[in-house]
């Protein structure tokens, strides 16, 4: 066990775990963040997708031990009323199914649209392939990316 | 505030709506004053009323006029926890932007049928949540009356609101709240629902309660319960079906950080009353005990278990082979040699289940006779929350909380397996990620409660991605085989179909084409194994359907037909002079979503510029065809679009009805292309989403299209329909691509190879 000094969602926190425990399990077991999803464990469904100095990339396969220094922003911590424009896309075209795997695919959305504001439909599909929806919610997905674009750009 | 007690169980109430008028005197404030932490809504800033009053097993009034519907349904992603109490809001007449929904709890006094299974919630759901809410209704309006000192008749309600027809005296809902908690239940032929042209929320779009919750992250799932001294539990179970434990060298590992403890549960001993729904191919397991996910994932890494051939399992296995005539199936079984067996068994004859006019002197004058053979592997659910629960089990109590579809029958087994009274026993329902028919199946709630038992200690029951889909349990491999004899006019004479399964059989005897051909011959058989197999989102369908629909194609180029106006004049014979009595479909209402597919894609026969598949399919009540369109790119299909008709009867929330059918279509796409389990020596070869391929973005349709028939007919289901017949026009749009028929799931194996792009 050892401590380390973590920046989550803006905030420093401390926590005493084994240094190979991946960022996922610190977020969920250990920090009480739970909007970061467990789904596979090997990055493969991208359930637990997080911002890492504002790249997505899978909580899963991150040890807590590489994380000193860096900044992650987690589902939680996306926007303070749950109004990033990513979300607000969400609810307007109602995505959610059994909504698991929304968490992650709102984290991943947001960090394309944060490097490319105004993607097309391959740009959309290329940077959300790693996102698995069980219930099949893709069309809603990319429709909802569509609508984030645009009134992030407008 | 007080609480006024009643001689009734006022449990009962929901029976004697459901049943008969009660009479029942119901004037308690139950719940009164408890701050929701259940605010579903999407205007999370409706205020909290001091005063609750319960009308009903379904609802209770603030005395500030907002209402708090209980949704009785596990909600699985069928979206019900909005569309159910959408139904009772739209009988009670109140504003929807007033309304918190909450998850009710196991309650089976109150509600019947709290189970997500089958599409049936909102079908049978239909009468008894309308009833609930216009019984409410109809006491807020006596109370009112009584207030205003008027005749009932003359009030109306809007919004919550009820007002006086003869003079502008008004009283919301809140006020008069605590007045109609004391009015008694009428009998149930004096509370009128309705008429369908009334509705104002059935029928028009409401977004997702949970919507908020779900994109900020908030704790919905099972997976996200964490409690006061939780300890986490993984299990080990045999790596090879077949097998059971013989011994394990657990004490380093209890050594290891966090690991509280390591050791082995029977999940099922045989004096366990098991319910249908208790299926498990390893009742024996390994537990590891630990106050932490990652500890306990470590912890098991190292774990050193020895297992063993299960002498019982494999003799059983022989015994019934060899009684059933079925062939071998050894201890450790192999896809390669379920696959031949299939064949071979597929090959004789079975047992009939139906028969119509004469098949074997038909197919004996035939002028031609078309057989072709189908199959499709097991499947995991692959829900994309794991399978867990939470347990807290006492030596007089279980507190159970988690994601399970059959909290009614699980309640029962741990009734019998922990030898606890029923009402102390407590199932709470978490929403679920997913349920898809793998949540039928509560084996992972009763190992929970067996883990707390054993600890004494409140646990969290987890499943990695590895167990959860190699635990078994899996969507049935099938084979069918069909047989249409053609006379020289190239008319259909006969038709066979000899439907089989590891272990289950799909075949629906009286299911379209049977009821329209005049000699048809429907056989049955099964094989059985040591793999587990459950009900699959749309069982038996979501592998007939495809093929039947395959084979229909198939036939109509042979007759030289187009394929939907072959399949509209089968439905015509069928409708104008049925073959039969048994036939499960309406031929009319089965025609009418096919003329709608064809009207709506601007279908044209012998389209040589698109690739198109044409299905049509009636299962759980309703009635989905669709046309697809897609071209194939180095050699993977690249689906352009999707156009489905459905008829389910009136649409309660039609924009989630939408999302339904737009994911069932890519979700029946995704697994007849991609998925598959298979077995080695009776080892699951996939067990995580490096080698099991789902469905991904880049896969799923450019476009769906959805239209839905208008018709006022009593709502049917949903959740399945759309999943079953994609997979048909998926095949035969394929061919169309390709020029190669497409027989075996998955379709992917089929297409590596000799395309045209």
């Amino acid at each position: 066990m050892a401590k380390f000094n973590l920046n989550i969602n803006g905030e420093d926190k401390t926590v005493d775990v084994d240094p190979s425990t991946p960022l996922l399990w610190v977020l969920r077991d250990h920090l009480n963040l739970v909007g970061t999803k467990y789904g596979c464990g090997i990055a493969q469904c991208g359930a637990c997708t997080v911002h890492f100095n504002g790249s997505a990339v899978r909580s899963c396969q991150l040890p807590v031990s590489s994380l000193e220094g860096s900044k992650i922003k987690t589902i939680e911590g996306l926007s303070e009323n749950g109004d990033h424009p990513v979300q607000q896309a969400w609810l307007e075209i109602d995505v959610p199914q059994c909504g698991y795997c929304q968490a992650g695919q709102i984290m991943s959305a947001s960090a394309l649209l944060e490097s490319n504001p105004n993607p097309s439909d391959e740009e959309i599909e290329n940077a959300m392939n790693g996102n698995i929806c069980r219930c099949g919610t893709y069309s809603r997905i990319k429709a909802a990316i569509k609508a984030a674009s645009k009134s992030q750009v407008a | 505030m007080t609480k006024k007690s009643t001689t009734v169980n006022r449990r009962s109430f929901i029976k004697s709506v459901g049943i008969a008028g009660g009479g029942l005197l119901i004037g308690f404030n139950w719940l009164a004053c408890k701050r929701s932490e259940e605010v579903a809504v999407a205007d999370a800033a409706l205020e909290m009323p001091d005063e609750w009053f319960e009308l009903n097993g379904y609802l209770k009034i603030g005395d500030n006029g907002v209402v708090t519907i209980y949704s009785p349904n596990p909600e699985i992603g069928q979206n019900v926890k909005t569309s159910m109490p959408m139904m009772v809001a739209e009988e009670l007449d109140v504003d929807w932007n007033n309304v918190i929904v909450e998850q009710a709890p196991l309650n089976t006094e109150l509600y019947s049928r709290q189970l997500a299974g089958g599409s049936q919630s909102i079908r049978q759901g239909w009468e008894p949540l309308r009833r609930a809410g216009a019984t409410a209704r109809y006491m807020l309006l006596e109370a009112a009356a009584k207030q205003l000192e008027v005749p009932v008749e003359d009030l109306s309600v809007e919004d919550g609101v009820i007002s006086h027809s003869g003079s502008d005296k008004t009283i919301s809902y809140g006020e008069i709240a605590k007045a109609a908690a004391e009015i008694e239940i009428p009998e149930e032929d004096k509370v009128v629902l309705k008429s369908k042209n009334d509705f104002k929320i059935i029928g028009s779009s409401r977004k997702n309660v949970d919507a908020k919750k779900i994109v900020t992250g908030q704790p919905l799932f099972g997976l996200d319960t964490y409690k006061e001294g939780m300890l986490t539990a993984m299990i080990v179970h045999p790596p090879k079906f077949g097998m059971e434990f013989k011994s394990m060298d657990a004490e380093k590992v209890k050594e290891m950080p966090g690991i509280k403890d390591v050791f082995t549960i029977d999940t099922y001993p045989e004096d366990t009353q098991k319910q249908w729904s208790d299926v498990s191919a390893f009742s024996k397991l390994v537990v590891v005990l630990g106050e932490s996910t990652w500890q306990v994932m470590q912890a098991k890494k190292a774990l050193e278990v020895e297992w063993d051939l299960n002498p019982e399992l494999t003799k059983k296995i022989e015994i019934l082979e060899k009684s059933a005539g079925m062939g071998e199936v050894s201890g450790l079984e192999s896809s390669a040699t379920h696959t031949s067996l299939m064949a071979d068994v597929g090959s004789k004859k079975a047992k009939a289940i139906r028969k119509d006019g004469d098949p074997e002197a038909a197919f004996k004058n035939a002028a031609r006779v078309i057989e072709r053979s189908y199959t499709c592997p097991f499947l995991a659910h692959n829900c994309m929350e794991p399978m867990n629960f939470f347990a807290n089990v006492t030596a007089d109590k279980a507190e159970l909380l988690g994601p399970i579809q059959t909290p009614e029958y699980a309640e029962k087994t741990i009734q019998s397996r922990l030898g606890l009274d029923l009402e102390n026993i407590d199932i709470q329902m978490t929403r679920m990620g997913g349920g898809f028919g793998r949540r039928l199946y509560g084996n992972f709630l009763v190992e929970a409660a067996v883990i707390s038992q054993k600890a004494g200690a409140p646990v969290k029951l987890v499943y990695s991605r590895e167990d959860d889909m190699t635990d078994g349990v899996y969507r049935p491999a099938y084979h069918v085989k069909y047989r249409a004899a053609l006379d020289a006019n190239n008319k259909i004479t006969a038709f066979h179909v000899n439907a089989g399964g590891i272990k289950e059989s799909p075949l629906f005897a009286n299911r379209f084409p049977a009821g329209a051909i005049d000699n048809y011959l429907a056989e049955s058989w099964t094989v059985d194994s040591n793999i587990s197999i459950g009900a699959f989102r749309a069982p038996r369908s979501n592998f007939i359907a495809g093929a039947e629909q395959s084979f229909l194609d198939e036939l109509a180029e042979e007759i030289g037909q187009d394929p939907i106006q072959f399949r509209l004049d089968l439905l015509k014979k069928a409708k104008e002079n049925p073959v039969g009595e048994n036939n499960d479909y309406d031929a009319a209402r089965f025609a009418g979503v096919l003329e709608m597919v064809r009207d709506k894609s601007g279908w044209k026969k012998d389209d040589q510029n698109l690739n198109r598949g044409i299905s049509a399919y009636y299962c759980h009540n309703s009635y989905v065809a669709q046309i697809l369109d897609l071209r194939v790119k180095n050699n993977e299909p690249i689906i352009d679009k999707v156009v489905c008709a459905v008829d389910c009867g009136i649409v309660v929330n039609p924009d989630a009805a939408k999302n339904m059918v737009e994911g069932g279509t890519i979700d029946g796409i995704g697994h007849a292309l991609y998925s598959k389990i298979s077995f080695e020596d009776g080892m699951p070869q996939q067990s995580n989403y490096d080698t099991y391929r789902l469905i991904r973005h880049k896969e799923a349709p450019k476009s769906i299209e959805i239209y839905f028939a208008e018709n006022g007919i009593d709502p049917t289901g949903l959740g399945e329909p759309p999943f079953p017949p994609v997979i048909g026009a998926l095949a035969n749009a394929l061919y169309k691509a390709t020029g190669k028929r497409f027989y075996d799931q998955p379709y992917i194996s089929g297409l590596q190879g000799d395309l045209k792009t």
